[in-house]
């Protein structure tokens, strides 16, 4: 049997020395409930296993050329971040409750949290979260603990895939969402204000929005210190590499997905959430931290701390239920960023401005095709108005080889001719032109 | 050892990035831009590759020493899943595909996955419908616990409490209460197993649900299991079974045939795919006929002409629970171990992680205690010997002593239930050598604690780092180097 390393021999042998059978063994599951066989397929041997999963491998087509983002980015990812986190050493462990053998792991989440502080601006990380949206209900949970009011405000230029899952999260509690509308790109200031008061816990908003637009929420962060209420602020990492950090305009939670460093989209997942915040806050903060502190001898070494918000020890009175997290795909943002470095990803994250800047130019120079919003700094995604509709002129596209970009009317029902373009630094000049000869064709 | 960030080097490059073939325009407000660039580490490759290299000597992972980390699993984790995984025809998917207006049709091989995953894990379980969603054991447990308030308020129950045995691992009273239950504790025997007296005595009409592990978290198979399930739907409660011990039964036993409503499953675990240090994981949830309409929205269906689809209009859905169709990567790895299994291969995994485990209790009964005397399932949890304790010789010590022996401990300190408890789990993939040799190392801890306990609490010697201090670390916060 494959990955079974007892012979049958070997198997009666200890049977026998234990004076016990096999049967005995499972003697108290009552005979009813034993199921049989089941009807389950014979196991395959690794050649043909191989051969099958290619085959299906083979039926998904990646030789699109994607303009598709959304929330989850086709970055180049270096060789070495494979190389790095494919060392058994660290993917066979598991959560370091044994700091003695767990070092590596341990040092790695230490040196990741400071590395999402160095890239937020903020002062404490977690180990990391399931993905962006649950960081995201994760922050509105933990802001409703802190200040003890039960309001969010969230505006819908944050990504609607979170926000329906925010909506799912908490459907069985009672808090009050007041949904805000963005109308020209950046967030509506006047809504927001207005709908600000002292029952609020928190205005959530996201950085790049989710049409791409590029914003600064100092004012809001103060308009919302001022009523008690915290700044929830879910961010594009690359982004990060040029953009105003979210820690300087004032936001006291941070949160976002970590996909785009060094992770492939893998259809969904495993992803990355982040998540940071002020020191203040450190132990309304759910999931793991990691802490240096010196052990018997003195040494400088690493540790799980702050347990005591955690399922293990206060079970329902824990400030999750997190256990498993995302802890490889954190040491694979950590690995990447270390690789790129503090000129590599200011250059990465330019590039993808400056691609999209190209992109825009030549898109909208297609008669018909014109900007959605006027106020237009984007990062490296922004919104077109087709002369059609979009989800139309997407499946024409995809019959010539373009996943053109997201049809923003899956959610928003009044963008029915809206198209969401997104550029990473993997497009071509080459690949943007003939994305624009194939759009002005289809029109 | 030092810091990345000690090690960097200004002006020191990792990675040339790709030239550009486009102009350099400002289409960003200057007061939209960051004044100075994020100060991550400046190195080169070699630099980044030698630093990791150096920190992953200091871990143990399955591949390097036997792991019983109890509860958790760590079987051998097969490296063709690695491989099969990184495919480029499923690492570069983009999810956002099969939403676009044709793009359901090039993403067939990955629907068929998730598909053919849902059809086995229904014959595994004896559920009806899985959503592969859930990212971990605990995000399946508020899945699970989420559908079970959608079904009460869909037929207007007024219920707010879920029953949890004492035994319980924390994430499911968290679980719970997270999701907006009180939470009230059943106590279990002195057999280990629940309390089904006092559990009929806690039931009552605002009753939702139970949720269980079985076999539980001693390692112990419910014989009332039946019974136990039945109670709850007496009351209109639910049934959940928190899969963390399914390797202890799969091929052999399902709990859709015990009578359990909602179950998850940690693929992690049962299904061998790797840990990675404390995630990623995944966590699908079954359900029985009548829950099905609440699975959370998408779900993967078979049409007529044999093709896939995403299904989004369900009316009765709990929602969104994840961003796409749960953690790919990790379903595939548990996918394929499942096809080279097959259904013979699954009875022996079970049949040798219960054989295993009763191995070593068997072994070590005269050296340690056992937390209840009984044949155990896939897990057996001892405690110190009277002896040991005496001489001041706990858990933890023992753990500690296994190091410098060459194995990760087990789990300690839990059940919660069982002072100084040490949870064994050695799973299928370990042969009879290693766990002698680790019998071996336990009966030699056992023994030098009676001659020498001290030697025992000075250990580990052999690690890096010795016994971290805990209390200074929560008290002295350093938790990023800024
Ligand atoms: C019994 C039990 N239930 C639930 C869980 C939680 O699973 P996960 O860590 O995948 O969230 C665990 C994990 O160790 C467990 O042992």
């Amino acid at each position: 049997m494959p990955f079974i390393a007892n012979t049958a021999g070997q198997q009666k042998q200890m049977l026998a020395e234990m004076g016990l059978t096999m049967d005995k063994l499972f003697s108290d599951i009552p005979k009813g409930l034993l199921c049989g066989q089941l009807n389950l397929p014979d196991g395959l041997p690794e050649q043909e296993v191989r051969g099958a999963l290619a085959e299906l491998a083979g039926k998904n087509s990646i030789d699109l050329t994607l303009f598709l983002g959304g929330g989850f980015y086709d970055h180049f990812i270096p060789a070495a971040v494979y190389s790095i986190i494919s060392r058994s050493e660290f993917y066979t462990a598991y959560t370091p409750y044994q700091p003695e053998v767990s070092q590596g792991t341990l040092q790695a989440i230490y040196e990741y949290q400071s590395t999402i502080c160095r890239l937020t601006d903020m002062v404490v990380a977690n180990a990391s979260i399931y993905d962006g949206g649950t960081a995201m209900y994760e922050a509105m949970m933990m802001a409703l603990r802190i200040t003890g009011r039960n309001k969010v405000i969230i505006d819908d230029s944050v990504n609607p895939i979170y926000r329906v899952m925010i909506e799912s999260y908490t459907k069985n509690l009672k808090i009050e969402h007041v949904l805000t509308h963005c109308q020209t790109g950046l967030v509506d200031r006047e809504q927001i204000l207005a709908k600000l008061d002292n029952d609020t816990a928190a205005v959530i908003l996201q950085n790049p929005n989710f049409f791409g637009c590029v914003d600064d929420f100092s004012d809001i962060a103060e308009a919302a210190h001022k009523k008690g209420a915290l700044l929830v602020v879910s961010s594009y990492p690359i982004s990060l590499g040029i953009l105003k950090t979210p820690g300087s305009m004032g936001a006291d939670i941070v949160t976002g997905e970590g996909q785009s460093l060094g992770m492939p989209m893998s259809f969904g997942g495993p992803y990355l959430g982040f998540m940071a915040t002020r020191m203040e806050y450190v132990r309304k903060m759910p999931g793991r931290i990691i802490g240096r502190t010196k052990d018997r001898n003195g040494n400088d070494c690493f540790v799980m701390t702050l347990q005591a918000r955690e399922q293990h020890i206060r079970r329902e009175k824990a400030t999750s239920n997190i256990c498993s997290n995302e802890a490889l795909c954190a040491m694979t943002a950590l690995v990447y960023l270390s690789l790129l470095g503090k000129e590599g990803l200011r250059q990465t994250a330019q590039l993808c401005a400056d691609k999209a800047s190209y992109a825009y130019s030549r898109l909208t120079a297609i008669p018909g095709v014109k900007s959605h919003f006027k106020a237009n700094w984007f990062f490296n995604e922004f919104v077109l108005d087709l002369p059609k509709d979009a989800t139309d002129v997407i499946g024409k596209l995809i019959e010539k080889g373009f996943a053109a970009g997201f049809p923003l009317s899956r959610y928003y029902p009044d963008m029915k001719n809206c198209i969401l373009v997104c550029v990473t630094e993997k497009r071509t000049k080459q690949q943007i032109g003939m994305f624009a000869e194939a759009l002005e064709s289809v029109l | 050892m030092k810091l990345i960030f000690d090690k960097s080097v200004p002006d020191r490059r990792g990675v040339t990035i790709t030239r550009s073939d486009v102009a350099t325009t400002v289409n960003i407000k200057k007061e939209f831009l960051r004044d100075k660039p994020a100060q991550l580490a400046e190195l080169s490759e070699l630099d980044v590759v030698r630093h990791f290299t150096e920190l992953s000597r200091r871990n143990f992972g399955v591949d390097t020493n036997f792991y019983p980390l109890g509860s958790c699993t760590m079987k051998y984790n097969p490296k063709v899943t690695e491989r099969i995984a990184a495919y480029p025809g499923f690492a570069h998917l983009h999810p956002l595909l099969p939403q676009l207006r044709g793009g359901g049709m090039l993403t067939q091989g990955a629907l068929a996955v998730l598909y053919e995953m849902d059809m086995l894990l229904r014959e595994i379980t004896g559920m009806a419908g899985f959503t592969m969603q859930p990212m971990a054991g605990a995000h399946g447990e508020l899945t699970g616990i989420m559908i079970m308030a959608a079904y009460h308020r869909d037929k207007g129950n007024k219920k707010t409490t879920v029953l949890i045995p004492d035994s319980a691992h924390g994430t499911n009273p968290a679980s719970a209460a997270i999701a907006g239950y009180k939470i009230i504790s059943v106590p279990s025997t002195d057999k280990g197993v629940m309390d089904v007296n006092a559990l009929k005595k806690l039931l009552n009409d605002e009753v939702a649900g139970l949720m269980l592990t079985c076999p539980n978290t001693l390692g112990l198979f419910d014989p009332n299991i039946k019974q136990i399930c039945d109670l709850i739907h007496s009351v209109d409660g639910l049934a959940y079974y928190d899969g963390a011990n399914l390797n202890a039964i799969v091929g052999k036993a399902r709990p859709g045939d015990f009578g359990f409503d909602i179950v998850h499953i940690n693929l992690h675990k049962t299904f061998a795919t790797p840990h990675g240090g404390g995630g990623p994981g995944s966590g699908p949830v079954g359900v029985t006929k009548k829950l099905v309409d609440y699975l959370p929205v998408s779900i993967v269906t078979k049409r007529h002409d044999g093709t896939y689809a995403l299904e989004y209009d369900r009316p009765k859905s709990i929602g969104y629970i994840a961003p796409f169709y749960g953690n790919f990567a990790v379903i595939l790895k548990a996918y394929v171990y499942i096809l080279m299994l097959g259904k013979a291969g699954l009875v022996r995994v079970a049949e040798n992680a219960v054989l295993n485990a009763n191995y070593i209790r068997v072994k070590l009964q005269k050296h340690f205690e056992q937390a209840v005397k009984a044949i155990c399932m896939h897990e057996c949890v001892l405690t110190p010997s009277k002896g040991m304790l005496d001489s001041g010789v706990h858990a933890l010590d023992v753990a500690k002593a296994l190091i410098d022996r060459g194995f990760h401990p087990p789990t300690v300190y839990f059940p919660t239930t069982v002072h100084d408890a040490i949870m064994i789990e050695p799973t299928e993939t370990e042969s009879k050598e290693t766990l002698d040799s680790f019998i071996e190392a336990m009966i030699d801890i056992a023994e030098v604690a009676k001659t020498d306990p001290e030697k025992i609490k000075a250990s580990p010697l052999t690690t890096p780092v010795c016994r971290p201090d805990d209390t200074a670390a929560a008290k002295n916060l350093d938790l990023a180097c800024l």
